[in-house]
């Protein structure tokens, strides 16, 4: 593939299927002929040149492709097809409706009916144009599987008549919450180690910030991706070991990133409708602006504990008090906390009791903390933390 | 249009609401069947007897054997059904989420294979 189909195919293969899934009304049959059209575009773009409009030549020529493939078969299904695509407009769809495609193909993929982790594979395979071999790698999961998981939810849209269709305005609210989760799912599976998954959730970000404007909290998850991935060159040093946040160089910060992050934090705010993610984001954008406010972080915290309260979003309250009240009233609010399978909760208790002394206690916390984290640099960092506190533990 | 079977899973027969909230059910249930009618999705519904009741008819060399009792034994049972027309899932699901709440009780919805003819 040349570099210029590489970049439509990433612009366009999303808008592409959506499009196509519309007239089709089959997801499988899309796929197949925007695939063919890519595969033509390759032949023969390095000699006619990329298209005025690469998107629209996508298209088309996958249009014709399926009406090919259509015409070669003879099912009833097929004919009703066939004379759906006969009837399409033949110039390349207008930039109004070919964004409701994609809306629409977004709520379909992210439907309550699918089994969430379905959702996200449907939702980087159809709107990110990922392959099943990356999906299934970014996942851990076994090519066949990641396959299997694919053909089974593509069935059920199919054989349950899942629509194409965004929900109407009472089920909105709720159906936003679905998507926007899978979205910053893929963000935080990408955060562990794969740079890719964040890009992709980055690129759905700012596309449902693009196709849903008033939502001010697609703005938030959006501006809360981007000041968290504004630190990842920050995040990790040079052996590959965490850098926490307290001890990040604020230089090596992506500066482009969290200005954006900041901007649209400071635009959805406006709106005054504060939701989880805007919130949240709030709480990156001031941690953005070194040295960190901690009284303002505790007055968001409070804030999201108002709206959506939940035992990690306390934890992380829990920093904030230790950095206004003190080690010892946030270690309280630790201990009253039930997450002990959660390895976040044993590193803050860990940092918080060996800044009260009490060094035997902090050591068996960053024990546990290491054991629980699935991060190989966060370990690294929680070792060596472990390892400055008693020499003897170390090897 | 195309047909969807929602099931009504019934757990623990032997322990069944008392009759005046039964009878309740049974007043939002009419409503419900009612609501489907008037909306022309209405195919069919119906409670059932207890898995008790029930007998199994096995295939075996080209005979049939009878026995008593459920196929399965499971913590849940197949409670009553109703079918119902729907253009999509989520007009099934809406009918579902109505049947849910009239009867209290979780509420399985699958696609018939075929589409009905109108």
């Amino acid at each position: 593939m040349t570099v210029d189909v590489a970049a439509v195919f990433r612009e366009e293969y999303g808008r592409a299927v959506a499009v196509l899934v519309r007239f089709l009304g089959d997801i499988d049959l899309a796929e197949e002929a925007v695939q063919d059209a890519f595969t033509t575009a390759v032949r023969s773009w390095p000699e006619t040149g990329v298209p005025p409009s690469p998107a629209g030549w996508i298209i088309t020529t996958a249009r014709n492709r399926a009406i090919d493939r259509l015409r070669r078969e003879s099912t009833r299904q097929a004919r009703h097809a066939e004379a759906a695509l006969l009837h399409a407009p033949d110039a390349p769809p207008e930039e109004g409706p070919v964004r409701d495609e994609r809306l629409r193909l977004i709520f379909t993929c992210c439907h309550p009916a699918l089994a969430p982790r379905a959702q996200v594979a449907l939702t980087l395979r159809l709107l990110g144009g990922l392959t099943t071999t990356q999906i299934a790698r970014a996942f851990l999961v076994s090519e066949p599987t990641m396959a299997g998981r694919l053909v089974r939810a593509k069935a059920k849209i199919r054989d349950a008549r899942i629509p194409y269709r965004v929900p109407r305005d009472a089920d909105l609210p709720d159906r936003l919450k679905g998507v926007l989760a899978v979205v910053y799912l893929i963000f935080n599976e990408g955060y562990g180690g794969t740079p890719e998954l964040c890009a992709e959730s980055l690129r759905l970000g700012r596309l449902l910030t693009e196709l849903m404007p008033d939502e001010p909290e697609a703005t938030g998850l959006l501006a809360l991706m981007l000041l968290v991935e504004s630190r990842r060159a920050a995040r990790t040093d040079d052996s590959g070991e965490l850098v926490p946040l307290s001890e990040q160089d604020p230089a090596r910060w992506d500066r482009e990133l969290v200005t954006e992050g900041q901007l649209l934090v400071r635009r959805c705010l406006r709106r005054n409708r504060p939701g989880p993610y805007q919130i949240q984001a709030a709480v990156q954008a001031v941690h953005s602006d070194a040295p960190t406010d901690w009284g303002q972080v505790l007055r968001l915290y409070d804030h999201l504990m108002a709206v959506a309260p939940s035992p990690v979003v306390a934890l992380n309250r829990a920093v904030a008090v230790a950095e206004t009240a003190g080690p010892a009233r946030a270690l309280a609010l630790v201990d009253a906390l039930d997450l002990d399978g959660y390895h976040v909760l044993h590193a803050v208790r860990a940092d918080l009791l060996r800044r009260l002394g009490r060094d035997t206690e902090a050591v068996r916390a960053y024990e546990r903390a290491a054991e629980l984290t699935e991060s190989t640099a966060e370990r690294a960092y929680l070792e060596r933390r472990r390892r400055s506190l008693s020499p003897h533990h170390g090897k | 249009m195309q047909y969807y079977l929602l099931n009504v899973m019934q757990p623990g027969w032997d322990e069944l609401p008392a009759p005046e909230v039964l009878a309740e059910i049974g007043a939002r249930l009419d409503a419900f069947h009612q609501e489907l009618r008037e909306a022309g999705a209405w195919v069919f519904a119906g409670g059932l007897h207890s898995p008790d009741s029930s007998t199994v008819l096995r295939p075996r060399d080209g005979d049939v054997l009878i026995t008593d009792g459920p196929y399965a034994e499971g913590k849940e049972q197949l409670g009553g059904l109703c079918i119902v027309k729907a253009p999509d899932l989520d007009a099934a699901l809406e009918w579902g989420r109505k049947a849910a709440l009239a009867t209290t009780l979780p509420i399985e919805v699958r696609p018939f294979q075929h589409e009905s003819e109108d």
